[in-house]
């Protein structure tokens, strides 16, 4: 979340689209409701009516994947009639930036395209620069390649008729979000947009919130009490678990993993530390080599020294290009080419797509470690219906795991407030957390490798690594700490004393921290700052909100981002309603601003947006895969054979498998015609692993059902509880029926297409409950983040004769 | 540090906020007798953190005798103000659960269950075998001559579940074994 759960209070008009934040974050959505309140207009923009849209002013149905038009449709009407914010547009994003002359799109593609790779060369969407590497700016908007004017053009196409005919979405629904949302571009007025997976699992997932960003950009919503965008992070700690970048992608603290043409770490800062010729630009990504070195300090300690590239050389480095993500893993298991591994804290085999791929590929490992704190279809995989265990190769080590009031640590929740939690209890039987077995693993093999020796023993030997494991000894090491003596400001630090502020980590080895975004978090003088329970507010942080003495926040405590673009050049709230800063006799006072610099209007002042290089928030995007502005596609499967904003179909470069078990359905297959959405319930979390075996729960949710409407329930002769079948080209699952008129048919493009919903969270090792829903999604992927597309698929509904997967 | 509702109720004993203030006013006595019939009498308060969305609720665990007794939400939180949703509320219930696994437990190849093992013996085992692939698999340098220093053949997949502390653990370890292929449930 850009801002924090208590902050939506603050918000005139919520947009919950891509969620249903009643249902699956259900005490947060107190604080939607207190908007509604305070006078805020509430919206839910969703395929199925839920508890959310009942607690809307208006519930949206809009078919499952036509996110891009719906938001495109709003960025037409903002810039048609002119409702932007003006002075945020043109001084704090980049709509004056002069696009150069490689950037062009035409029928769905834009340039540098190349169909072979599947892939742009993304140096087609550069800026213009002059001479000097500065870029060309005219705020005049005269140049007709200034961004505003190519995004007016782009969305120029996404217009009412076009949008509602693809969305299934009335003119009048259009026209009603439209109008509320957008009244929020006014200085004073802020709207606040919330997602959740609904948005993410697309193949434009990553496009559908770059097009939020575009839409919250132009409404001038970002930085702002009551505004941004705000993802509701749905695991308990996947805030902090991305942060610490248990990715392959990334390192702890967003940092790009090294790759194979990065063989030096000067190779690696050069590639990754970006300068800025705009002369009040922050830069903040400026200062990476010091956050990097101090990683590597962090993991190597004293064996990290300036003479051995603090160790850089040891680390893996990746093929540039080459995707590592869960779903190549598991495409690659399917071809035998993995022999064994981890899955610790999840269970893939009922919540990844195209579950029956998964399972199958499963069986192919030699051997296989789980953690958990019940059995799942993951660990029970080898003897799953349909398969003799006999013919399954794979040696299972599972283990049993402690649970959150069993442990002590932190986590980091969707607003970014790092909590501490104590330990209440000694885990149960004789489970550990998973701390307690990868130490002593580590230590085992570090062991054998001094005994025994190997290949390339030294990363393993040089960590710096404990013989034990204790949680707030590591909350220190993420702090990071001083490897000399040296200066903090004024003050003067010992070695082994924690550092103040990630303004005080340096690239010479004499600081670490395993994370810099965590820094400042356990300090010498105030100690473990997640403990903190102080609920004391100055009047100005009352009046929003902001809590910033209980817990803490990264960065610096900062609890609303780019709070620098809720005030004008002099510092001045463009709301003094609900200030979140302000610039008074010479000082901030309000949040921790998005850095100390003196507004923009000052001699020393700074522009707003200082993770960007050039300071601005970019409306105009070169970084993602599929191009600079978001563009509809059709899912990968979708029920249309054309749509009205160009030829491409399907997106030209998201990604795919081609094993014998990766197949799609053709477009607008008839065999085919339904779309299916997927969610989740109250009572169950994620896969179910563990809320299918809390008695309590199942008793409220016990079996696995699919919703759809009167009119398909009687066009398919089924009846409210009928068994039925759901089929995909992919897989088949039993359900029971649930007719309502909670999902509606669509009108798209002048023909009828149904919606039906289900939930994931069943599975087979609950007994009669029903499996995986995910044996009927697919295994098509976003180009940037590789989520797959779980919210829409084709499949086909049946009643049922015998069920042999429910009671 | 101001006096919250917590702190308030605490000077009053536990469990009272199930009465009016009148009632505490007029007999405290009496309050403190109920409070006494509370089956967390006498317990620890421990403050934890609900275990599932990144709403992050907290919670008040109560401890006696180093059993969990009940869990609350936790008033003074400044989010959750108390509140607990069903999954949030059904906590205890997960700790007095028979399903849990216990022990660790081993199924050997083409076996048809699972037999009971030490943590010593599975830990050595599970050591063995990241060490053999990974002396066998570990890639030094790529077609083009390059070190890459990395192991293809495993992979570690997991988990949102996991503290900070423990995500810097298992992504330090991970670098030093030379994994690449790791991820979690932020890309699904």
């Amino acid at each position: 979340m850009t801002n924090h759960w208590i902050d939506i209070k603050n918000s005139d008009a919520v947009l919950i689209m891509g969620s249903n934040a009643a249902e699956h974050h259900p005490i947060a959505f107190k604080w939607i409701t207190r908007a509604k309140e305070n006078g805020a207009v509430l919206m839910h923009v969703d395929p199925k009516f839920s508890r959310t849209s009942a607690r809307c002013d208006f519930h949206v149905p809009l078919r499952s994947g036509t996110d891009v038009p719906f938001l495109g449709g709003m960025v037409n009407y903002i810039l048609e009639n002119g409702l932007y914010f003006k002075e945020y547009v043109l001084s704090y994003t980049n709509a004056a930036f002069v696009v150069g002359k490689g950037y062009a799109f035409k029928d769905g593609l834009f340039s540098g395209f190349d169909s072979k790779k599947r892939a742009y060369d993304k140096s087609k969407w550069a800026f213009e620069t002059g001479p000097d590497g500065v870029p060309v700016i005219d705020l005049t908007l005269k140049n007709e390649r200034c961004v505003l004017n190519l995004l007016k053009k782009h969305y120029s196409r996404y217009t009412l008729k076009n949008v509602s005919d693809v969305t299934g979405v009335s003119r009048d629904n259009l026209l009603k979000v439209y109008k509320a949302f957008c009244a929020t571009g006014a200085p004073d007025k802020a709207g606040t947009m919330l997602y959740a997976l609904g948005w993410t699992q697309h193949t434009v997932g990553a496009q559908n919130i770059r097009l939020s960003s575009i839409v919250q950009l132009l409404l001038g919503n970002i930085g702002v009490a009551g505004g941004g965008i705000n993802a509701l992070r749905g695991e308990p700690n996947v805030q902090g678990s991305t942060d610490h970048a248990l990715l392959y992608n990334n390192l702890p603290g967003y940092h790009a993993t090294p790759q194979a043409q990065w063989q030096t770490l000067a190779d690696y800062h050069k590639a990754n530390t970006p300068v800025t010729k705009v002369k009040n630009s922050p830069n903040w990504w400026g200062n990476r080599p010091k956050y990097m070195v101090s990683l590597l300090k962090g993991w190597f300690g004293d064996a990290a020294t300036p003479e051995n590239d603090f160790c850089y050389g040891l680390l893996p480095k990746l093929e540039p290009g080459q995707d590592y993500s869960y779903m190549y893993v598991m495409d690659k298991m399917y071809d035998k080419k993995i022999r064994g591994g981890f899955i610790m804290g999840v269970n893939p085999m009922n919540s990844f797509p195209n579950t029956n791929k998964m399972r199958k590929a499963l069986d192919n490992l030699d051997w296989l470690v789980c953690s958990e704190i019940h059995t799942s279809e993951t660990t029970e995989n080898w003897h799953r219906p349909g398969v003799d265990p006999k013919k399954i190769k794979t040696e299972v080590f599972l283990l049993p795991s402690a649970h959150r009031i069993e442990k002590d640590g932190t986590i980091s929740n969707s607003g970014r407030w790092l909590q501490w939690f104590d330990q209440g209890v000694k885990p149960g039987g004789e489970a550990r957390n998973f701390a307690d077995v990868v130490v002593p693993l580590i230590n085992m093999l570090r062991d054998m490798y001094k005994a025994e020796g190997g290949t390339l023993p030294e990363p393993l030997l040089k960590l710096h690594w404990p013989d034990k494991y204790d949680a707030e000894e590591w909350t220190r090491r993420i702090n990071g700490f001083f490897w000399a003596d040296g200066k903090a400001g004024d003050k003067t630090y010992k070695r082994g004393q924690l550092v103040p502020a990630f303004g005080f980590l340096k690239d010479d080895g004499s600081t670490s921290s395993l994370n810099w975004i965590y820094t400042g978090s356990y300090t010498e003088e105030e100690g473990n700052k997640s403990k903190r329970r102080d609920a004391g507010q100055t009047p100005m942080q009352a009046n929003i909100g902001l809590f910033p003495n209980w817990s803490w926040c990264w960065p610096v405590n900062r609890r609303i981002l780019y709070n620098r673009a809720s005030v004008d050049m002099n510092g001045k709230p463009w709301n003094p309603e609900k200030a979140v800063i302000a610039w008074e006799n010479g000082k901030w006072t309000g949040d921790v601003p998005d850095g100390p610099w003196a507004p923009m209007s000052e001699e020393k002042g700074t522009l707003p947006f200082i993770m960007n290089r050039d300071g601005h928030a970019q409306l105009y995007g070169p970084g993602l895969n599929d191009g600079p502005f978001p563009e509809h596609y059709e899912p990968a499967e979708t029920p249309l054979a054309s749509h009205p904003f160009s030829k491409q179909l399907s997106s030209p470069v998201y990604k795919f498998h081609t094993s014998d078990m990766d197949k799609m359905a053709r477009a607008a297959d008839p065999k085919y015609p339904i779309v299916l959405t997927t969610y989740n319930l109250t009572e169950h979390w994620c896969g179910g692993g563990e809320t299918r075996n809390v008695p309590n729960l199942l008793e409220a949710e016990p079996q696995l059902y699919v919703e759809m409407s009167r009119e398909l329930a009687e066009e398919k002769g089924i009846k409210n509880g009928d068994g039925v079948v759901i089929e995909s080209i992919r897989g088949r699952v039993e359900a029971i029926a649930m007719v309502t008129v909670r999902i509606r048919p669509f009108k798209v493009m002048g023909k009828t297409v149904h919606l039906v919903g289900m939930p994931f969270c069943f599975g087979w090792t609950t007994p009669k409950c029903g499996d995986s829903t995910n044996r009927l999604t697919i295994g098509a992927y976003d180009p940037n983040t590789t989520i797959q597309e779980s919210k829409a698929c084709l499949v086909n509904v049946f009643k049922a004769g015998k069920l042999t997967e429910l009671g | 540090m101001k006096s919250t509702r917590r702190s308030f109720l605490k000077g009053v004993g536990a469990g009272v906020f199930c009465l009016t203030l009148g009632q505490l006013g007029f007999d405290l006595g009496e309050a403190k007798a109920y409070a006494g019939s509370l089956k967390i009498e006498g317990a620890k308060e421990v403050i934890s953190v609900c275990p599932f969305c990144s709403v992050c609720c907290q919670v008040i665990a109560y401890v006696r005798d180093g059993k969990l007794v009940s869990t609350e939400g936790d008033p003074d939180f400044p989010v959750n103000e108390g509140a607990l949703c069903a999954k949030g509320a059904a906590l205890y219930s997960m700790y007095t659960n028979d399903h849990r696994l216990k022990k660790p437990m081993y199924r050997a190849p083409n076996s048809d269950k699972w037999v009971e093992k030490d943590w010593d013996w599975t830990l050595k085992q599970i050591a063995r075998r990241v060490k053999d692939a990974r002396d066998k698999d570990m890639i030094l340098k790529n077609g083009k001559g390059q070190t890459v220093n990395r192991l293809e053949s495993i992979f570690w997949m997991g988990t949102s579940h996991a503290s900070n502390e423990e995500c810097a653990v298992i992504h330090q370890a991970l670098r030093g074994l030379g994994v690449v292929h790791m991820d979690h449930q932020a890309r699904v």
